[in-house]
């Protein structure tokens, strides 16, 4: 038990120090006056040490958990977003020392940041396999698979900061509004957080029983103030809200009430933000990208679609199959989650065909880098929180 | 077809855009451009040379990036929708109207419409298939297409090449150093050092590194055509087994699809994880109350004895014992069987006694046994029971007539006729669970002592001889997507020009950061002409601008 909560400390310092080195890139952006000051100056090399103590604790936390827990720490959503972000991290150290931008730690550091604080929003105890994941199949699928997709995720980083240096936010146009979506889509994120933190701190808690959907009583816990019912709903905690309607048994109401209070959280921010800020909220950010050398963002954007490609290849597809066809005995079989790895592999696979033979570079490439990324989300997020409902995954 | 003759003397084929040997432009479009297209080196392309035929159109249509692009986005966006809702495979229901009802139950109109245009069952539908047929067809002749002129040109390329070639390059410089054979012997020095295979011709250098690159995604298109052939294998007969079989405990059965081999299962356990003993996970299984640890079936496989009669199951010989849990198929011969669903506590037997209803003597206890039942019980003092009638699965009487469902002992009905020395003629009775009925009043009566159950493991029964040619196809993909994304294929040429001016010129299929690198520690050792990026992108050169704030 000892070594659960030392995870959990390490994890909680990386955050912070992701934080701090966040800060110090900025200043590193900022402070760079020349060429030659922006790629190494004193606030980059901070940053830059910062960020390898962070993911130090985070390899850290990783291992003692692993200890702990006696498989590898990727086994629910709060292990495998967490070590994704560290993954995402590891990849952007590496890539730093390639290209020295810092720049790009100004963007990679946030995402991870705002990863860890999704993950966190899922249970975070040790838990134990069940029997379809208990293999080293599980550690080496996963692990790569995360690996590829980290690297993926920093070339859309690198599309970002390219999009953000490139893109004229003060006229009205396509691109600025793909680009403030793109913002207002992270601002969801951290509503989701917040909202979700907040009536954590507060210990919310509203019973319910109801019918699912196979027509069997069952009991649910809310952690938000319902909104939504489940079907044929009866409260036992009187005290609190009553849901405002009622939801169909095939709609997981509590799901929906999430969703909707992150929304209505996001949405609040986003317009707080923009009446402070009076512009866009990637002009917020423009600035900091600015310096970046679009030419070398563009090269590290398409580089680590070249790096991410086969690992993610490798992961998610070959290992995904020769596992699939050892516990399901089938290699492949459909399922949502699979067929959306696909989709991933297909997505990179016309990047790469588009950039070599269409000669798609620059804004254009940096766009599919970033739709790259949303899909490897949907596929994290979406798949296992929505469809998959339907048909439950590990 | 006329051949090309270059001014250099080389012939090349028809079609051809730079001279195979010393690169000089050979089309009118080539000679204007500022930069050259260095793609496939300019070499003479089928599909950009032939475009009469219907043979010619269609290999022109596959051998188009475009087209093959168009190809991907559409089987990923026919994936995509396919997961919107669950498909077929994942409905409980069989027949169509079943699948529309749920479809239509569950998700409204939507549901309907989904099911209307055949979504429901996309990755076997016609035109899904059409799609990947198409894909490949692009895969193969989009490669072949490229593949052979690419390796002809660069295996013909000379190292000198003409003073066009060079400056339509997109690295490129021109200047006038100190002494220039001594920059040249230099820069030869430096680029052997990094790896380069240098070739000299004539005050001519051409340094070339990872050209088998170059190959890799022919390399990996070869993996994929290979696997997606063995998908095609999979679907001819013989090929592929997918068999599923419920063993009861203690039954033993033929394998489904595996003529002569036979398995027993000995027993099936169900684990949970216990907070006692899997303290670290206390929390966890708080939360989420049971969370099984392991399924399990104990099995053992016979064989048809070698010399005996097949299908004999007294004949049968011991092949081995094995304890099939999930992630660890049993394997023989090429089959796996795997540990996929079970059933727990199916009835087994019921226990009975037979008594005197006024007295309550007893005449002795007789098991039923649920799957084979005897139809004669004879006990003590000279009283039987004879099993008149047997429902496994009773269902309530239809038209005066007790019916079942099915052959599965879920809920056992029996009729008995009792006798005994005082009743020689015996009595009818209808014994279920938890009621007896009597067509009259009886004296005796058959009451229930106790029931025996068992566990049922249902286990599938695989064979796939397409396996290790998927598993090829999959390594030479990897093999080869690493090849072509891992290396880069860089060429510098540095050939002398009047005085002691020089000529320098780069290209590399990926990675031009890399590519300038290396140059400069080159020109830097070698005293080379200051070279500059001459790539006219849509993002422009970029200097550091400061802050518009």
């Amino acid at each position: 038990m000892q070594l659960a909560s030392l995870s959990g400390n390490l994890l909680f310092i990386s955050f912070i120090a992701y934080l701090v080195a966040t800060l110090f890139f900025g200043g590193a952006v900022k402070g760079a006056k020349t060429q030659e000051s922006y790629e190494n100056n004193r606030w980059g090399r901070i940053a830059i040490v910062i960020t390898i103590m962070g993911f130090l604790t985070h390899l850290g936390y990783f291992i003692t958990r692993w200890i702990a827990s006696a498989h590898a720490p990727v086994s629910n959503m709060f292990e495998f977003i967490t070590a994704f972000a560290m993954m995402v991290v590891g990849a952007f150290i590496l890539l730093f020392f390639l290209y020295r931008t810092p720049s790009l730690g100004l963007f990679a550091l946030p995402l991870a940041v705002v990863m860890i604080g999704y993950a966190s929003m899922f249970p975070r105890e040790l838990s134990p396999l069940i029997p379809a994941l208990q293999t080293y199949w599980l550690t080496i699928h996963v692990i790569t698979a995360a690996i590829g997709e980290a690297i993926l995720a920093i070339s859309a980083v690198a599309g970002l900061v390219f999009l953000l240096k490139n893109i004229d936010l003060t006229k009205k146009s396509k691109q600025r509004f793909w680009l403030e979506s793109v913002m207002f889509t992270l601002m969801l994120v951290v509503g989701f957080i917040l909202s979700s933190s907040t009536f954590a701190i507060m210990g919310y808690e509203a019973k319910f029983t109801y019918i699912n959907k196979n027509e069997q009583a069952a009991q649910i816990v809310y952690n938000y103030p319902p909104l939504f019912g489940m079907n044929e709903y009866e409260s036992l905690t009187p005290d609190k809200m009553t849901p405002l309607a009622e939801m169909p048994p095939i709609i997981n109401a509590k799901t929906l009430t999430t969703f909707v209070w992150s929304v209505a959280t996001g949405i609040v921010l986003y317009i707080l933000l923009r009446l402070i800020l009076r512009r866009p909220i990637a002009a917020l950010f423009q600035p900091f990208a600015k310096k970046a050398n679009s030419q070398v963002m563009d090269e590290i954007g398409y580089r680590s679609v070249l790096i991410g490609f086969p690992v993610f290849t490798l992961g998610a597809l070959v290992f995904a199959m020769i596992w699939a066809h050892e516990a399901w005995s089938r290699f492949w079989g459909w399922d949502p989650k699979e067929v959306w790895a696909l989709i991933t592999w297909l997505f990179y696979a016309a990047y790469l065909h588009l950039r070599l033979s269409r000669g798609w570079e620059g804004e254009k490439s940096a766009w599919l880098a970033v739709i790259g990324f949303v899909i490897i989300m949907f596929n994290l997020i979406a798949v296992n929180l929505i469809i998959a409902g339907l048909h439950s995954y590990a | 077809m006329n051949k090309i003759k270059c001014q250099c003397g080389h012939e090349n084929p028809f079609g051809t855009v730079l001279c195979e040997q010393c690169g000089r432009p050979q089309t009118e479009d080539a000679k204007k451009s500022k930069l050259i297209d260095m793609r496939y080196e300019g070499s003479a392309r089928r599909s950009q040379t032939y475009k009469r035929s219907i043979v010619d159109k269609i290999w022109n249509f596959f051998s188009s990036v475009k087209v093959g692009i168009n190809i991907i986005i559409a089987v990923l966006a026919t994936s995509a929708i396919g997961t919107i809702f669950p498909q077929k495979l994942f409905v409980p229901a069989t027949t169509e109207a079943d699948i529309l009802a749920y479809y239509e139950k569950h998700y409204g109109f939507a549901g309907t419409l989904y099911y209307k245009l055949g979504f429901y069952d996309m990755y076997s539908s016609w035109w899904f298939i059409i799609l990947i047929g198409m894909l490949g067809a692009s895969i193969i002749i989009a490669s072949v297409d490229r593949v052979f002129p690419l390796y002809k040109s660069l295996k013909k390329q000379r190292t000198k090449r003409h003073t066009s070639f060079l400056k339509k390059q997109r690295i490129y410089a021109e200047g006038e150093v100190a002494d220039s054979n001594s920059s040249l012997a230099k820069a030869e020095k430096k680029l052997k050092e990094l790896r380069y295979n240098v070739k000299t011709e004539d005050g001519a250098l051409l340094a070339e590194k990872g050209r088998f690159s170059r190959w890799g995604p022919y390399v990996n298109h070869t993996g994929l055509i290979i696997f997606l052939f063995a998908v095609l294998l999979r679907t001819l007969p013989g090929f592929y087994v997918d068999e599923t079989i419920w063993l009861r405990e203690g039954e033993t059965r033929a394998i489904p699809g595996a003529p002569g081999y036979y398995l027993k299962n000995n027993e099936f356990i169900i684990e949970t994880y216990s907070k006692e003993e899997d303290a670290a996970f206390g929390q966890a299984i708080d939360r989420v109350g049971t969370i099984v640890k392991n399924y399990q079936s104990d099995v053992t496989l016979y064989k048809d004895a070698e010399d005996g009669i097949p299908g004999r199951t007294d004949q049968m010989e011991f092949v081995k014992n094995y304890s099939i849990v999930v992630n660890d198929p049993l394997s023989f011969d090429g089959f796996n069987v795997y540990q996929m669903d079970y059933r727990l506590d199916e009835l087994k037997s019921m226990t009975f006694q037979l008594t005197e209803k006024e007295t309550d003597m007893s005449f002795g206890e007789f098991t039923v046994d649920l799957l084979n039942p005897e139809r004669l019980y004879e006990l003590n003092e000279g009283a039987t029971v004879e099993l008149k009638e047997y429902f496994p699965d009773y269902d309530g009487v239809e038209n005066g007539e007790p019916v079942t469902n099915s052959p599965i002992p879920n809920n056992p009905a029996f009729i008995f006729k009792m006798v005994t020395p005082s009743k020689p003629k015996g009595e009818i009775s209808f014994v279920a669970i938890r009621q007896t009925l009597e067509t009259e009043v009886n004296e005796l009566k058959a009451s229930f002592v106790s029931a025996e159950t068992r566990d049922i493991t249902g286990l599938v029964v695989r064979k796939d001889k397409t396996l290790y040619i998927l598993l090829l196809g999959g390594i030479i993909f990897m093999i080869g997507v690493a090849q072509g994304s891992y290396w880069n294929h860089r060429r510098i040429w540095i050939q002398k020009s009047e005085g002691n001016a020089l000529l320098v010129a780069g290209h590399t299929n990926k990675n031009w950061f890399g590519l300038k690198k290396e140059l400069d520690k080159v020109r830097i050792y070698a005293d080379l002409p200051q070279h500059e990026d001459r790539q006219d992108s849509g993002f422009g050169s970029d200097e550091m601008k400061g802050d518009k704030q």
